[in-house]
């Protein structure tokens, strides 16, 4: 699903160049977990960055679903990023005029689905994520667990190829956050592809596969035994 | 474009800081108000100097004879001459392109002396000795019986067409005038017909105070003999009296041993000059009225520019969410166009209205006290209406412009990290 070959990136900060991934080779099936671990600076986000064709790699190669992700125009990048990609963000990233269906709405509103079969399936993810009540709802009026839980329906909603989750719990309590990842090993369990970027050891053990960066390199990649975060909820 | 959620997210985003739109809009509003406003101003001025022309045919220049400044041929200078009745068939010998050449007496006036009887009333009124080609050059209607013709030039009859003014002095209401005599200096006429004469200026009262009678009865009756008072020229339409002004003047200076440097032996009044020069001021009128309405309208959009600057500013994440969620740059753009637009054409229709209903304020103003010189009926046509809108809609895109393009230019990822 998706493969990146020997992928560089650097910054420039002022005359430096801060070289932040430093030839990362990466590989992963469809229907995996993957957790990608490290400490700040690691260069963990900028790999979901260039992964999400939010940013773009120096040099390297990356595929996605057989597609050669290279030189993307702006236009090209959102296309693809509407048709490929389902973003859930730490900080929720939900657009606080607009009500929870609304905001699940969003991505399929950019596909130029029909405004009724868009709120139709935009309320199907929103009762999966068990916020069918909540739709008429502005984000101000949800709890942080909710508001996450939101996201991820929006994320979802466009049934992207792979869902990309930076720090998912990263503002939120551990109870709120073992919930989130119950619904994320959910959507895994049926057949989705999710690399989630954290640094809690307890949620990365929640995936079915640990990759761990440091400095900019891979240094260990090793599939775990998942603990189904349902028991704690 | 007509996309219910676009429109719907436009409304919210200009309504979410009600107080900044309405402070933005006023901006644009005032400016579209004050060009409406001047143009309006401008467009009353011009009605009010029209109406001062009158119907005039405005190709006209008026000729009369002057003492002469320079000796020439033997003759003096300080000479007195007049032109004569065989200057007019000189004239369309000579000079062409001309539409009338009307050779006109006068005499009398409301200042001067009592010069009209009928029974116990009498008046002073202009009497004029005309060609029956004069209605066309001064035009007036007639209300009753008929103008003078080339009958009455032929014969000599002593008839009179008169104005509104003499009908009411020397006449009781309802009482038959045609065909009854009036006497002018002395001399009876009979009353052929009656006019009312156009005019909305100061002169409006005069003007309806005139007697027209043949030139020919008029030379006889008041011994006038050949002599010609003044001469009213039309050209014809498409070539300009003041081309053939000199032409016409030089005539003139031959046929009476003028010194042709003679400058000041011929009077004359150059109408289409002078109507040309009141043309080329409204042309300015008109042009000061945009300069003016456009530079303010331009500080209003500036002002809309740079609200939909901050508001750009304010919603960078929020772009950056859309962006990642997979809306396309050209999507967003076209939203903030969309919002400028909207915001300033909404603006602008407010402006209009407000100008409009202060247009109609003053014109009912105008009816109620009653005519005031130079001033009649300002307003604005539909076209300078829809003119103001597309300047509104050009406008609304030129101050969503830098903003759209700002708004594009910020890459999703930084924007995501706007906290």
């Amino acid at each position: 699903m998706i493969e990146i070959n020997d992928l560089h990136k650097s910054y420039k900060m002022g005359s430096n160049s801060l070289h932040v991934l430093k030839g990362i080779n990466f590989k992963a099936e469809a229907g995996e977990l993957v957790a990608i671990m490290g400490s700040s600076g690691s260069g963990k986000s900028t790999l979901l960055n260039i992964l999400g064709m939010l940013d773009g790699a120096n040099s390297g190669e990356y595929t996605l679903d057989g597609v050669p992700i290279k030189d993307l125009s702006e236009t090209k990048a959102a296309q693809y990023r509407n048709k490929f990609l389902g973003f859930v963000f730490q900080s929720f990233n939900l657009i606080n005029y607009k009500s929870a269906l609304e905001n699940v709405a969003l991505p399929l509103y950019y596909q130029g689905v029909p405004r009724k079969e868009r709120q139709e399936k935009a309320l199907k993810y929103l009762e999966r994520v068990g916020l069918k009540e909540w739709a008429t709802h502005l984000p101000s009026e949800l709890s942080g667990g909710q508001k996450q839980r939101v996201a991820i329906a929006r994320a979802m909603a466009a049934e992207p190829k792979v869902l990309l989750a930076d720090e998912p719990t990263g503002a939120l309590d551990s109870t709120t956050s073992y919930e989130v990842m119950d619904l994320i090993q959910k959507i895994n369990d049926d057949g989705n592809t999710i690399l989630v970027v954290t640094h809690e050891e307890d949620i990365a053990h929640m995936c079915k596969r640990i990759v761990h960066l440091k400095d900019g390199v891979i240094v260990e990649d090793k599939k775990v035994k998942q603990v189904r975060a349902e028991q704690y909820v | 474009m007509f996309n219910r959620d676009r429109w719907r997210e436009i409304l919210e985003v200009l309504t979410s800081n009600v107080g900044r739109t309405i402070l933005t809009a006023f901006g644009v509003c005032w400016g579209i108000f004050i060009l409406i406003v001047l143009l309006a101003a401008g467009k009353g001025f011009e009605n009010g100097i029209r109406a001062d022309f009158g119907d005039i045919a405005t190709n006209t220049m008026f000729m009369w004879t002057r003492r002469t400044t320079k000796p020439y041929e033997g003759l003096p200078k300080d000479r007195s001459f007049e032109f004569k009745v065989s200057d007019v068939q000189a004239i369309w010998d000579n000079v062409p392109n001309l539409r009338f050449v009307s050779p006109r007496n006068h005499q009398g006036g409301t200042g001067g002396g009592n010069n009209v009887v009928r029974g116990i009333r009498t008046g002073a009124y202009s009497v004029y000795g005309d060609y029956p080609e004069i209605i066309n050059q001064d035009p007036m209607t007639i209300t009753s019986g008929r103008f003078l013709n080339y009958n009455d030039i032929n014969e000599r009859r002593k008839v009179a067409v008169i104005g509104r003014g003499v009908l009411n002095d020397l006449y009781e209401k309802d009482e038959e005038y045609l065909g009854t005599y009036i006497k002018i200096q002395g001399v009876n006429f009979m009353v052929i017909g009656s006019y009312k004469k156009n005019s909305n200026d100061g002169n409006g009262e005069d003007s309806q105070k005139e007697i027209f009678v043949p030139f020919t009865a008029f030379s006889q009756a008041f011994n006038r003999g050949e002599d010609v008072g003044w001469m009213a020229i039309t050209a014809k339409d498409g070539s300009s009296i003041s081309k053939l002004k000199d032409n016409i003047i030089n005539v003139m200076r031959e046929r009476h041993k003028v010194h042709p440097e003679d400058k000041r032996a011929i009077g004359y009044f150059d109408l289409y000059e002078q109507y040309n020069r009141v043309e080329s001021l409204f042309v300015g009128l008109k042009a000061i009225a945009y300069i003016v309405g456009i530079m303010v309208l331009l500080s209003g959009i500036i002002g809309v520019s740079n609200i939909m600057l901050i508001v750009v500013k304010e919603r960078t994440k929020e772009i950056g969410i859309r962006r990642a969620l997979g809306e396309q740059p050209w999507s967003i753009k076209k939203q903030i166009l969309m919002e400028s637009i909207f915001l300033t054409i909404i603006s602008g229709m407010v402006g209009i209205i407000f100008g409009s209903l202060v247009i109609y304020g003053i014109n009912s103003l105008l009816d109620s006290v009653g005519p005031v010189d130079m001033f009649i009926n300002p307003n604005v046509s539909v076209g300078v209406v829809s003119g103001a809108l597309m300047i509104l809609m050009i406008s609304g895109l030129l101050a969503g412009f830098i903003p759209a393009n700002s708004a594009i230019r910020v890459r999703p990822i930084e924007a995501l990290r706007t906290e």
